[in-house]
């Protein structure tokens, strides 16, 4: 009676505290046993370390990725951790990991803009000492332009991975059918007229294919390429910007004037990969892109392929420089285990693993000349293998354009403020492939943004 | 004077059958897409990317294989803990500050209503740099933990509102009967409010589950390698040098079989959940 009563005035009161509590304890516990489990965060145990890898998404880190069990049998006490992550999210992230010093990555893909810039900011080590560790990794097979993009005060600050130049892909029998031939070093006169006589849009062919879509990687790094051969270039020696100048506009004018007379169709939205598809379905006959398109090709496009230099104007030698690279973030805590990592994943022995495990189709290209002397790789890339070399041997990044520029960078200038300018300078040009906007209106726009950034450097 | 009712007029029949197919089309426009992606999962990569499109093809459980071959569970489960987690928390949470803002409503319970929702004002981006900031300095980032607390926090605004709005359709005549019969807080939310808004509940939890599973911004930027989730699988295979389409769909289709099943296995509660309040 006595306990009934107790309970009755407890409900009077409106309190009745177990279940909730046990239901608060339950869940204190469930979430104490997520935040300690070791799958959500915690270390692992013993003398083994992981690193953690951000690596850019592409078809060779996600090679690389099938490879890592194989290191880890010959380094039992390295575990790797690969994070893919497209492009742009990518370099999202691990410019915020090195900014505010997190240290969640122990390696990154890191490109030739990104390595002369973080070098000089410390947000990278320099990796000669992992190098010298390494008996076999041979530094001096390493392409030298490539190298010399990834150096900084004379050493190496990230190890190449994958590289590339640009060139010319067309499909020889839709120009062999409306009798057309390209010489292999050819001019952008020449291309034009070529894809102008082939450009029959009653068949859905177009010419060719040339990006639009806006962004400093995407549609300014083939444009850049057409801006350097006919000598524009962004800034002249004293940081003033040359946007409105007549080879700037005179480049810019003829890309434009070639990708509405003769490119794709929704050209303001076409990338690398659009491109491709395009090509590979016989939708255009041309595309002037990265030397890895190449790699890509399937069908009838991968049998009646033929390959030429990038094309000029004035400049020989128009092509475009690009590796992605391991680098390693200063705040890595697990230094020698990247060290020993990158090393691996960047050498001859590695290149010999991906073409005898996955095929020789497989193997990175551009960052080692002994790469091309193999039969085996020769036998799968021969028709592009010394284009590629060749084209990535003759960019300059410190010499791009005609005139000498105070910044260095073929498809993109060296600085830390060209995300946002190339990003912003690629809109203004894709209004004007959309007809939205003049030639004059886009570049006097694109004028104004490199003022207010060439000014923070004079 | 029955039969008069039981038979349609010609006219209404015709705007029945009329309004039928609107919602089927609309059912279709909606599911166009998941169906497409279900079929660019089961084409080569080279049929998916071809202009026009490939319609006639042999299925291919490629994609699939090789998505798997990414070792998918890891992020499968860490998306589970992410999501499972912060719904309870939103629900744990939420109810009890529902039940104050509608049944014994609080002072100012219209200024607290405005409070909650007025955190969702904020945009998510200008949120980033202080909590990134706050997870380094506590050593939560990679940890699912941090995601848990992150998602409880931008779904416990929305669950106080909906579960709100659904036990305000409860009667007031069924609180002043059981408080009559001596009934406390606890008794009234665990014997009557709890069975009367279950499919409030439900539908409460899924939409919770529904956006903490499909987050990305915060996931992206708060994890790398063990605390990942889906989406962050998912946009590793947007490939910067080559075809990925068909891979994409195929990862897509297993990242999203979770929230599909979840909304099927629940709609009957869910349908009732969503019209609660609908109808007066």
């Amino acid at each position: 009676m006595a306990r009934e009563s107790s309970r009755s005035q407890r409900r009077a009161r409106g309190v009745s505290l177990p279940p909730p509590r046990r239901l608060l304890s339950l869940l204190a516990i469930l979430l104490a046993v997520v935040a300690c489990s070791p799958g959500a965060g915690g270390g692992t145990g013993g003398s083994t370390q992981t690193i953690t890898v951000a690596a850019v998404s592409n078809p060779q880190m996600e090679d690389l990725q099938k490879l890592v069990p194989d290191f880890q049998k010959a380094n039992p006490n390295i575990q790797v951790k690969i994070v893919i992550l497209p492009e742009n999210q990518l370099r999202q992230q691990v410019t915020q990991d090195v900014a505010t010093k997190s240290g969640r990555y122990d390696l990154f893909t890191i490109g030739t803009y990104e390595v002369p810039i973080w070098a000089k900011n410390g947000w990278i080590d320099n990796l000669a000492p992992y190098i010298q560790k390494s008996s076999s990794y041979a530094a001096d097979d390493l392409i030298p332009g490539v190298a010399k993009a990834l150096t900084y005060k004379s050493n190496l600050y990230a190890l190449p991975f994958y590289g590339e130049s640009s060139m010319l892909m067309y499909r020889k029998d839709m120009l062999s059918a409306a009798g057309v031939t390209l010489s292999q070093k050819p001019t952008w006169d020449e291309v034009a007229a070529a894809a102008r006589k082939v450009n029959d849009p009653s068949k859905g062919v177009s010419g060719i294919c040339l990006r639009g879509l806006p962004g400093w990687g995407e549609q300014l790094a083939p444009l850049d390429t057409v801006v350097n051969t006919y000598g524009g270039k962004w800034f002249d020696q004293q940081w003033v910007p040359q946007l409105t100048a007549p080879p700037f506009k005179a480049a810019v004018g003829f890309y434009v004037d070639l990708i509405k007379t003769a490119g794709e169709p929704g050209a303001a939205s076409a990338g690398f990969t659009e491109c491709l598809t395009a090509y590979n379905g016989g939708k255009v006959a041309m595309w002037y892109d990265a030397t890895v398109g190449a790699s890509n090709f399937t069908g009838t496009a991968a049998d009646n392929s033929g390959y030429a230099f990038a094309p000029t104007k004035v400049k020989p030698y128009s092509g475009w420089l690009w590796a992605w690279s391991l680098g390693m973030p200063s705040t890595s805590k697990k230094k020698d285990a990247a060290g020993t990592f990158a090393t691996w994943a960047t050498s001859k022995d590695y290149i010999q693993l991906v073409g005898k495990n996955l095929g020789w189709s497989h193997v990175p290209p551009g960052t080692r000349t002994s790469t091309y002397a193999l039969p085996e790789y020769q036998k799968v890339a021969g028709g592009f293998a010394q284009i590629t070399l060749d084209s990535i041997a003759n960019a300059d990044v410190n010499h791009p354009t005609v005139d000498p520029v105070p910044y260095i960078g073929v498809q993109y200038v060296g600085i830390t403020e060209f995300q946002q300018l190339g990003d912003q300078v690629s809109q203004q040009i894709a209004a004007v492939i959309t007809g939205q906007s003049s030639l004059d209106d886009a570049l006097q726009r694109s004028n104004q943004l490199a003022e207010a950034v060439g000014k923070a450097h004079r | 004077m029955s039969r008069a009712v039981t038979v349609a007029r010609p006219g209404q029949s015709r705007a029945k059958v009329a309004w039928s197919v609107l919602a089927w089309l609309v059912a279709l426009v909606f599911f166009f897409p998941v169906l497409w992606m279900m079929l660019e999962a089961l084409k080569t990569e080279s049929q998916a990317a071809s202009i026009p499109p490939t319609i006639a093809f042999i299925p291919t459980l490629a994609q699939f294989q090789e998505v798997l071959s990414r070792d998918f569970p890891p992020f499968f489960i860490n998306s589970a803990i992410a999501t499972i987690g912060s719904t309870l928390l939103v629900l744990l949470l939420g109810l009890p500050a529902a039940y104050a803002l509608s049944i014994r409503p609080v002072a100012q319970a219209r200024d607290v209503l405005f409070f909650f929702i007025s955190t969702r004002f904020l945009p998510f981006a200008a949120s980033l740099v202080p909590l990134y900031l706050l997870a380094r300095d506590l050593q939560l980032l990679d940890n699912v933990f941090a995601l848990i607390l992150i998602y409880t926090t931008i779904n416990l605004p929305l669950g106080v509102w909906l579960l709100r709005s659904f036990l305000l359709e409860l009667p007031n005549e069924l609180f002043e009967a059981a408080r009559v019969d001596g009934a406390g807080f606890w008794r009234e939310l665990i014997s009557i409010v709890l069975p009367l808004i279950t499919p409030g509940l439900a539908a409460t939890s899924l939409i919770c589950l529904i956006f903490a599973w499909n987050e990305f911004f915060y996931a992206v930027n708060f994890t790398s390698s063990i605390a990942a989730t889906s989406p962050i699988f998912l946009v590793g295979f947007i490939s910067g040098r080559g075809l990925f389409y068909a891979k994409l769909a195929a990862a897509a289709t297993l990242a999203s079989l979770p929230v599909l099943l979840a909304g099927w296995v629940a709609q009957k509660q869910l349908i009732r959940g969503l019209t609660m309040g609908a109808v007066k």
